[in-house]
């Protein structure tokens, strides 16, 4: 690791005023991406600044038919929180998926979404609920968020606060792991919204990070069933391909992680 | 260089570290407690497992300064002088291990299992255990040891 400076904010002003400071600064959440990133020399921030003492990154409640998460928030508490597992049940569940118990307990799920790693859980979830980011700026909407592998809409300066997650009807998620890594080979959520609309957010598949699949919403639209995915598939052309698993592979599974979180819907 | 102070194993203890030292490093190099390994750069094996405040973690992937105030707990603290900690008990009767290299960190994360889940299924240990790795791949018996220290735990020996 190159050397740096450590700055731990107390306070979501002092994080902004930190980060505004030095152009090579850093926002530090978990680190779980992070510092194995900074200890493969793959980034140099001359500072790091530490949002684990913020309190206005932290909480999870439900308010006015909302749940809202502090991007602070850990996996492990999204995984075991009772108002989770009360609100959006499949949201905790996507969350016991990701990684192992060591980086549930550090990892958290603003971490995640700044990183948007292609093959990340939350961005999948974060599409299909249709959240609403919340920043230090301004409220993105999850359509608009999402620009790339490892792109996001976020700015230079600005910092995520907290997830505005809409309850749904009912939601669900369903993985097919890299058996090492652990991460998303392919990765769907199923969201029915609370007006009746469906949502399907795909992680781990796509070439230029995780994406929506109309073609299965305007299906599921028609008839929520799993007949109404028969036949349906993503365009391998549109997927990643590497070592683990070609193109045409990984479109396959999304439609089968598709009927397997359906599955849990019915 | 910054001073970082901490409690570890029950002792408040203190260092000069860089900021960008890592707390494994701090709590072999400046502490002496060589016990937790490094066994991987990619956050990977799990063999760097610590408690920190309650809950395994992986110190090769957590700066030393941002544990600074943290309660810390490494292998070394979980004996009681010449009584094993019932997990190390298990592992020591059910040969939960090979070479070792990984043992510090599979105890660490099988104690934090076993006080989520006092009772847990094969799966329960299989998927709690996903991020420490075996390169012996001694993982039949390292399952098993899992399953008798919670026996161990439960009959409150
Ligand atoms: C072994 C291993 C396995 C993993 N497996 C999975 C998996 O299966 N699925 C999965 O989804 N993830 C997985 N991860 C990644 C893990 O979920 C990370 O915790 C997560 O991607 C990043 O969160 P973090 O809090 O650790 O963020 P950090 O590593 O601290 O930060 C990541 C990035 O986000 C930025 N950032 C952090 N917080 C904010 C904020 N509030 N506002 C703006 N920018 C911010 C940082 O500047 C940095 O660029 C794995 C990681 C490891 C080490
Ligand atoms: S040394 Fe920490 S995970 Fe391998
Ligand atoms: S016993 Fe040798 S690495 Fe696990």
């Amino acid at each position: 690791m190159y050397a740096l400076n450590y700055q731990r904010a107390k306070s979501l002003d002092e994080a902004v005023k930190l980060l505004g400071a030095e152009p090579e600064a850093k926002l530090m959440a978990g680190g779980q991406t992070l510092i194995p990133t900074l200890k493969a020399r793959l980034a140099q921030p001359s500072h790091l600044i530490d949002l684990a003492r913020v309190a206005e990154l932290k909480g999870i409640e439900v308010k006015d038919g909302v749940l809202i998460i502090g991007a602070m928030s850990k996996h492990y508490e999204v995984m075991t929180s009772a108002v989770v597992q009360k609100a959006i049940p499949g949201l905790a569940n996507m969350a016991s998926l990701i990684g192992d118990l060591q980086v549930r307990n550090m990892g958290t799920m603003g971490g995640s979404i700044a990183n948007n790693d292609p093959a990340a859980d939350y961005p999948a979830g974060v599409l299909a609920h249709n959240v609403t980011i919340v920043t230090n700026k301004r409220e993105i909407k999850a359509d608009d968020y999402f620009q790339g592998m490892f792109a996001t809409a976020l700015e230079e300066g600005e910092i995520i606060i907290k997830l505005l997650w809409p309850l749904p009807k009912k939601s669900a998620y369903s993985k097919f792991e890299h058996p090492a890594s652990g991460y998303a080979m392919a990765g769907t959520c199923i969201a029915q919204l609370a007006d009746g609309s469906v949502r399907v957010g795909v992680t781990g598949a796509g070439s230029s990070g995780a994406f929506r699949w109309t073609e299965a919403e305007e299906a599921l639209a028609k008839s929520f069933s799993l007949k109404a995915l028969e036949g349906l598939k993503v365009d391998p052309e549109t997927c990643l391909g590497d070592l683990h698993a070609p193109p045409e592979y990984r479109a396959h599974l999304v439609g089968v992680m598709a009927k397997r979180a359906l599955e849990k819907m019915l | 260089m910054s001073k970082i102070e901490m409690t570890v194993n029950g002792k408040t203890v203190a260092g000069e570290a860089e900021d960008r030292t890592l707390l494994v490093n701090f709590l072999r190099d400046n502490l002496g407690l060589t016990g937790t390994h490094v066994g991987c750069d990619t956050s990977q094996c799990g063999c760097c497992t610590i408690h920190l405040n309650g809950d395994a973690i992986k110190s090769c992937t957590m700066l030393a300064i941002q544990a600074e105030g943290a309660d810390i707990v490494t292998i070394e603290g979980m004996a009681k002088g010449e009584k094993l900690h019932p997990v190390q008990q298990a592992f020591t009767e059910c040969h939960g291990l090979q070479c070792g290299f990984c043992t510090p960190g599979m105890i660490m994360t099988s104690a934090a299992i076993l006080k989520q889940t006092p009772n847990p299924t094969e799966h329960d240990i299989v998927k709690g255990l996903h991020g420490n790795l075996c390169r012996c791949t001694g993982y039949v018996n390292i399952v098993k040891s899992v399953k008798r220290a919670a026996e161990i735990i439960n009959s409150g020996a």
